[in-house]
């Protein structure tokens, strides 16, 4: 695999005075979902980084908390959640058929569409289009799509210069970094790196600028205006398809979002298959748990839906690119292809305590957290044990608290071990070093009562597999275990779901007891009840 | 084979091996459809003013006729210039004219070149619909709405929401907007904003930073 390191410029430090406050620690890889390096090399590098894991660790508590107040706001989230899973399932089962209705659609209200197979041809068919109009600049709307395909870094070797608008991917754009968190890709940067990077790389940044949030943005704002007032062309992905109208969305705070997919004459419009709901009204059912998901808003201040094109509003020529890249690879496995219903909110991520320690870059892909673990090596099919991303279904605690607040009630600790499963079976070999790591993350999550009742959830998942003797009974951190001795079955219960049942109400177990009790079980000594 | 066949091909394939006759079942739309008090009425209204008061944006009510056009003066404040849309209706269109303000006017068929509208300070529109749950405003590109661009470009929003417009629920407000779905659709829930540095909310990045809401009785 190639890399292009573009991280800490040889540049002078006259070129680049302000450099003190940041540095650029991270390549940018050619192939975004697979970084080169494993996970438990990663986990290492961003585990020595103390910036990183400080920033990660507020702010995934942080939205964490948000979150869960205006989920607790919302007496039918369970409902909601039931129902999205549902349609998600549908989509998986009905994909053909309705990406046929969805491309037929958006062509009969003017929009145009492609078809890639994989990132290269997505890439290639953007850079046709940019070319045909003639320019070698676009804006462009923060896309995990794009993202995955390394878009930016394909236009540029093509000569376009491709303008990040949102904050928070023109600040990674400007580093010449990689984001570390789906909603918020900067959060590993602290506002005294985020005025050295403007003034190091923005060019028009005021000499004076502090480091206030408010001016940094008002930077960010100005520096983008004339961007946006003159770009002739556009390039988005999209967080929703409605099959049954052709209209396509997307959901953001800044205002960059509108600007892009209203200005510009021509827009682009990646899009993953996986993207569709079957019918308009179902847009009532995602509009609802995303935005209270994702950033622990009611609502997210802006939600623009389009479809095709509308004589005389916005951009008069729509591209629409339907992208496979891996995805109908991963709707070949019955289990594994549950985290296609992926709606990107990052709330996995945000709970996980292995994420949280050992932040996002150390997962090696664009996609971070407990749902890169299960779908990048997915999309890769990097089950290998020489390919970097065959240890990420490792990179778990298995507590279970990702399942839990995951809007489409993705079954990711199931996946997590089915993948596991599969990896061992590809080589049957285990992963080193990894026993410091997994502790140290696990710890937090076995002192907190609450975390643990989650967890138990997630052993009991076990109880899947293990029929068969297969190896992968259980996962790493266990999987260590299991290599020199067997390991038995969960219990079909924790001690704490056990005492709830049979304890009336009024009789609480001491806390400490339990606890200790409930944390011992990760080693499952406990007998089959 | 072109791609679009390939990826269907793929597709259907995957799908003969996964789906394992697993049916498709009916979506299971027990989450809350209908709110328990009427559109418009006094409780949908108060939480709608709550919830749009929390995003910081100003609220007015005022009942229909003259306390409307009293209202839109008063949110338009200190702009000297004001965009609105040629199916905006008459009397709202001369109310933003009040207090010397010059008023421009936008429409599909004469649209104001973007560059023109950068210098305009205002906006002024109507909407389709509100939903109270969340505080949002939904706009769906009609002539007494405008071009999307008008109300992204100029620094202030002024908008009208007609009280029996406003829906306790999001999927009250999606039977409404689903009867046009094709329609160039904006959800509205506040300013623009960004919490990209350290989490820091920061009103106003790129969107109008002020938006306020002249709630027609
Ligand atoms: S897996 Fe679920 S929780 Fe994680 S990002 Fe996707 S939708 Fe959100």
């Amino acid at each position: 695999m190639t890399q292009t390191f573009l991280g800490m410029p040889a540049a002078s430090p006259e070129e680049q005075p302000h450099t003190g406050g940041w540095r650029t620690n991270v390549e940018v890889p050619q192939d975004t979902l697979r970084w080169g390096h494993t996970f438990p090399e990663g986990a290492h590098k961003t585990l020595a980084n103390t910036q990183m894991r400080r920033n990660l660790g507020h702010a995934t508590r942080t939205i964490r908390n948000k979150r869960q107040l205006r989920v607790d706001e919302m007496p039918d989230w369970e409902d909601l959640r039931e129902a999205a899973e549902a349609v998600k399932f549908e989509v998986a089962s009905r994909l053909p058929e309705l990406l046929e209705q969805f491309e037929a659609n958006v062509t009969a209200n003017g929009g145009i569409v492609h078809w890639a197979r994989d990132a290269a041809e997505a890439n290639r068919i953007v850079a046709d289009i940019i070319k045909s109009k003639g320019v070698d600049d676009v804006v462009k709307v923060k896309s995990m799509a794009t993202q995955e395909t390394n878009l930016n870094e394909y236009l540029a070797d093509e000569g376009i210069t491709a303008h990040e608008t949102d904050l928070a991917e023109m600040i990674v754009q400007l580093a010449d970094d990689m984001p570390s968190h789906i909603v918020v890709p900067a959060i590993h940067r602290n506002r005294s790196e985020v005025r050295g990077i403007f003034l190091d790389r923005m060019g028009d940044a005021p000499e004076d600028l502090s480091d206030k949030p408010e001016e940094l943005a008002g930077a960010a704002r100005a520096h983008l205006r004339k961007k946006f007032l003159h770009a002739k062309v556009a390039v988005s992905g999209t967080n929703m398809g409605i099959a049954e109208t052709g209209t396509v969305s997307i959901f953001e705070s800044e205002g960059n979002g509108r600007m892009c997919l209203t200005l510009p004459d021509t827009l682009i419009t990646l899009m993953g298959i996986e993207k569709l709901v079957p019918r308009y009204q179902d847009a009532e059912i995602f509009t609802q748990l995303l935005p209270r998901s994702a950033t622990g808003e009611r609502m997210n201040p802006y939600t623009s839906m389009w479809t095709g094109v509308t004589p005389g509003d916005g951009p008069q020529e729509f591209h629409l690119i339907l992208m496979d890249n891996g995805r109908t690879k991963v709707l070949t496995d019955p289990i594994g292809r549950q985290a296609l219903a992926c709606i990107r909110c990052g709330s996995c991520m945000n709970i996980c305590p292995v994420y949280q320690h050992t932040g996002g870059h150390a997962y090696g892909s664009v996609y971070p957290g407990p749902i890169g673990s299960i779908l990048t090596p997915q999309l890769t099919q990097g089950l290998d044990d020489d390919d970097p991303v065959h240890t990420l279904p490792f990179a778990s605690s298995l507590c279970g608290a990702c399942a839990e607040v995951c809007p489409v009630k993705i079954d990711i600790p199931t996946i997590l071990i089915h993948l596991r499963a599969r990896s061992v079976d590809v080589k049957r070999r285990l992963v080193p070093d990894m026993w410091d790591v997994a502790m140290n993350v696990t710890a937090p999550v076995m002192s907190n009562g609450k975390a643990w009742l989650a967890a138990t959830e997630g052993v009991k998942a076990t109880r899947l597999i293990g029929k068969d003797g297969r190896i992968g009974a259980l996962p790493f951190p266990a999987s260590l275990w299991t290599r020199s001795r067997d390991l038995p079955i969960a219990p079909k219960e924790s001690l704490r779901h056990w005492w709830k049942r049979t304890h009336p109400e009024g009789i609480t177990p001491s806390r400490t007891a339990t606890d200790a009790v409930d944390a011992a079980q990760p080693d499952v000594t406990e007998e089959n009840r | 084979m072109d791609a679009k066949t390939a990826i269907l091909a793929r597709a259907r394939e995957a799908i003969s091996r996964s789906q394992q006759g697993r049916p498709v079942r009916e979506v299971p739309r027990n989450y809350i459809r209908v709110g328990a008090d009427a559109p418009g009425s006094e409780p949908v209204v108060a939480d709608m003013v709550e919830k749009l008061e929390d995003y910081s944006a100003t609220v007015v009510r005022a009942p229909k006729d003259a306390a409307i056009l009293d209202a839109i003066d008063e949110l338009l404040g200190d702009a000297r210039s004001v965009v609105v849309p040629a199916g905006l209706p008459q009397e709202y269109k001369d109310a933003a004219a009040r207090s010397g303000r010059t008023v421009h006017e936008d429409s599909r068929q004469e649209p104001i070149p973007t560059l023109e509208l950068d210098r305009i300070e205002a906006v002024l529109t109507c909407s389709r619909v509100g939903i109270s749950i969340s505080g949002t405003i939904c706009l769906d590109g009609e002539p007494d709405q405008g071009r999307r661009a008008i109300s992204l470009v100029p620094d202030k929003h002024v908008v009208v929401l007609e009280r029996e417009t406003i829906m306790p629920t999001v999927p009250q407000a999606v039977d409404v907007l689903g009867q046009h779905p094709t329609r160039p659709t904006t959800w509205i829930a506040g300013g623009s904003a960004t919490s990209d540095i350290e989490l820091v909310r920061v009103n106003g990045v790129h969107g109008p930073r002020n938006l306020g809401v002249v709630i027609a009785h």
